[in-house]
């Protein structure tokens, strides 16, 4: 029992953290340029289709570092052809413009490299075990990827308050005008943030590539559940981000390792009036989870763990 | 002509339309596209007036689709099983009960925002429903989905419904109804007020209605239509599977309400007849139609935001100020260019598609417009190229002349206007 609960609390911070990678990025825009990003999650998915691709030709690491910067010139050029010129055109436009994107992203992905998933493997410089506890092992490449995303979160916090750039991206946030008044230019600002997150997302589609599955419909799968995120953390709230998402990673990672089910709890004596509901396991309902938790939030708080703004 | 004969022409043309349509297309794949398009458009109008009218993007709307489609069909296999007497026409009052009863309870949660927070809890409200629907295998039937034969149910006037051309005159039936139901909405003084929450909530607020409660009634009114939709492509295909309310279907609504354009309410019928059209024939044509439809609705999004009847009503503006052929030396002009970039586009997708998913199990050799070509070769790509990088910069270098000739239509619409209201006249 202990080692489960254990191994579950690491993989629901591993997830957690790898969910805040995405909605960090998607957080930052959605605050600074009032653009939902619905694309993200495809950034995170090329991200993962362009360091398999890297690591079949010149190995894991070259892939780790080119991935995301590729994601991040991509998403740079969907700024500054896409987004801005829809920008007048108001949000709704920016928003579909994104839906589009994510659409065409899938199709793409699913002509170059197929239907079914890549092999996409774990470097054998990592691809041993970590620690042993109680007979379970956990593996080296886990572990590798919850320093990456812990160190990514280090950087961009010291990176959000502790530079000037980061000084004039949090300014941007609530005072555009202002910022742009002082003679920094807003829009280039806008599009290095739109590419710094697309970078991310790309970065968090590399490492979670081996370890997950990578497939054409990893985006649509992910995608959903970035949103649900940044809803229950608040619009806009980086902070919520991060709080949501470790709940969300960890509530999701002990629901898959459990068993239960009403007729488990009550036993034979069940009544049959609701038929499968008594047999779904807590296992069964994890994907479930994130959306009951978003309708039970917007139920009993609108806005939000730590959300203020009203859209 | 009478304000009561102008009122009523229109409806008299769809109605023999309609009814005439199967004469001209009478073959069965051409029954079927059409009665398709029947429910398309019941399903597009419904989303409508949700993004068009009331201003709510809603991700999820194919959610009270296929429940209303799910309940009809359970329905019609219930009374099957017992033997009822109820004919198969009222089934889709079923689904749209069902859209209804859906739409109340989950339009509760979810209209208590507006905007993009809206948006965001109808995806998530629609993966929570297409997740549950493979862990309620009973009602949902898994993979397979749930089958019921509409035969079976009892006759309508010596009607069963057998035939497709029988299942089109019920669709039609109900799509006349329908249109004319909710066009008739639009008129009310509660679908003015969906326009003035589209519009600016908060002065709604000020003039004593309350916009959460608009957006509640306009969403179960859209759920109820959408769950009609749901019934009668029950009774068409009778099958409905989980797919039905997934994101995919949820998607496809909204890019038809889109591209036919959500400024009319003429908008999501043209663009569930496009859509439909194209998605049937392009997918025998093609693999990859999916990626042309995601392409076609981006270009929309970025080029016509008005969508296909936005962009047709421009025209009709300048044509009834006769200002229509002052573009026309500037439209032949891009035609060419345009026409070359989008073969050029259809070529490099089509190349890119044989080299990369088909060559190597069908081998590179294709066939492209009526020509044999090998992808593997270089010739067709630089072609390809050739045309689509021309076509763009043709099309970049010329479309100034477009604007410049909007401009002059647009000045002479102005000038007349201000002559016709100076004081001096």
């Amino acid at each position: 029992m202990l080692e489960i609960v254990i191994f579950s609390t690491l993989n629901g911070v591993l997830y957690g953290m790898l969910l805040f990678m995405l909605a960090s990025g998607l957080t930052l825009v959605f605050s600074m340029m009032g653009v939902l990003n619905f694309a993200h999650a495809s950034f995170y998915m090329l991200g993962a289709y362009f360091g398999f691709e890297i690591s079949r030709h010149f190995g894991f690491w070259p892939g780790f570092v080119l991935a995301p910067l590729l994601v991040g010139g991509i998403g740079v050029l969907v700024e500054r052809f896409g987004l801005r010129r829809l920008h007048r055109l108001g949000h709704v436009s920016e928003l579909l413009f994104t839906f589009g994107l994510a659409f065409v992203i899938e199709e793409v992905v699913q002509m170059i490299w197929g239907k079914l998933p890549v092999d996409y493997q774990t470097p054998p410089s990592l691809d041993f075990v970590a620690f042993r506890l109680f007979d379970t092992t956990y593996p080296a490449y886990r572990m590798f990827m919850l320093i990456t995303a812990v160190a990514m979160f280090a950087t961009l916090l010291l990176v959000l308050t502790k530079t000037r750039v980061g000084l004039i991206i949090q300014a941007a946030l609530t005072h555009p005008d202002m910022v742009a008044m002082l003679g920094h230019d807003v829009p280039r600002l806008f599009m290095v943030v739109f590419g710094a997150g697309a970078a991310l997302a790309g970065l968090a589609g590399v490492i979670a590539g081996p370890a997950l599955v990578t497939q054409p419909s990893m985006a649509a799968l992910l995608g959903p559940i970035l949103f649900v995120v940044i809803v229950v953390g608040g619009l806009g709230s980086l902070t919520g981000a991060f709080v949501a998402s470790l709940l969300i990673g960890i509530v999701q990672t002990f629901a898959v390792a459990m068993n239960f089910s009403l007729s488990g709890l009550f036993g034979p004596v069940a009544p049959p009036l609701l038929g499968d509901l008594w047999q779904v396991t807590v296992a069964q309902l994890a994907p479930i989870l994130p959306y009951l938790l978003l309708v039970t939030m917007l139920i009993f708080r609108p806005t939000g763990l730590i959300g203020k703004r009203e859209s | 002509m009478t304000p009561f004969v102008r009122f009523l022409w229109p409806w008299l043309a769809l109605a023999i339309v309609f009814a005439g349509v199967p004469q001209i297309f009478s073959s069965g794949s051409a029954l079927t596209m059409m009665s398709v398009m029947g429910e398309m458009i019941i399903f597009a109008l419904s989303f409508n007036m949700l993004l068009g009218q009331t201003g709510l993007l809603s991700f999820g709307h194919a959610v009270y689709f296929g429940l209303g489609g799910f309940v009809a069909i359970h329905a019609m296999n219930a009374l099957i099983h017992a033997k009822a007497g109820v004919p198969i026409v009222v089934m889709p009052l079923v689904g749209g009960a069902a859209g209804l009863a859906f739409g109340l309870l989950f339009g509760f949660i979810s209209t208590k925002r507006a905007g993009l927070v809206f948006s965001m809890i109808s995806l998530g409200l629609g993966e929570l429903v297409s997740s549950s629907s493979f862990v309620l295998r009973s009602f949902f039937g898994g993979e397979e989905g749930i089958t019921t034969n509409r035969t079976k149910l009892a006759p309508f006037f010596g009607h069963r419904f057998g035939s497709q051309i029988e299942v089109y005159y019920l669709v039609a039936v109900w799509c006349f109804l329908c249109i004319a139901a909710m066009y008739a909405l639009t008129r009310t003084p509660f679908g003015r007020m969906c326009n003035a929450v589209r519009e600016n909530g908060e002065r709604v607020e000020y003039v004593g209605y309350s916009a959460q409660t608009i957006r509640f009634i306009a969403f179960s009114f859209a759920s109820f239509f959408a769950g009609i939709a749901g019934g009668l492509t029950a009774i068409n295909f009778e099958i409905m599977n989980s797919q039905q309310l997934g994101a995919q279907q949820s998607a496809l609504v909204l890019l038809m309400s889109y591209i036919g354009g959500v400024g009319y309410f003429a908008g999501p019928i043209v663009g569930a007849i496009v859509i439909t059209f194209l998605q049937i024939s392009l997918s025998d044509v093609t693999d990859v139609w999916q990626l042309y439809l995601g392409l076609l609705f981006i270009g929309f999004v970025l080029f016509a935001p008005g969508g296909i009847v936005g962009w047709l009503m421009l025209h009709r503006d300048a044509m009834l100020k006769r200002g229509l052929w002052g573009l026309a030396p500037a439209y032949a002009m891009v035609a060419p260019a345009l026409a070359a970039s989008f073969i050029g586009a259809v070529m490099l997708i089509e190349l890119a598609e044989r080299e990369l998913a088909l060559a190597r199990s069908e081998g590179s050799a294709m066939r492209l417009f009526g020509f044999a070509v090998d992808a593997a070769s270089l010739a067709p790509w630089s072609i390809a190229l050739i045309l689509f990088c021309g076509g763009v910069g043709a099309t970049w270098l010329l479309w100034p002349r477009v604007t410049d000739a909007w401009d002059a239509v647009n000045v002479r619409l102005t000038a007349r206007t201000q002559a016709w209201a100076s004081p001096s006249r």
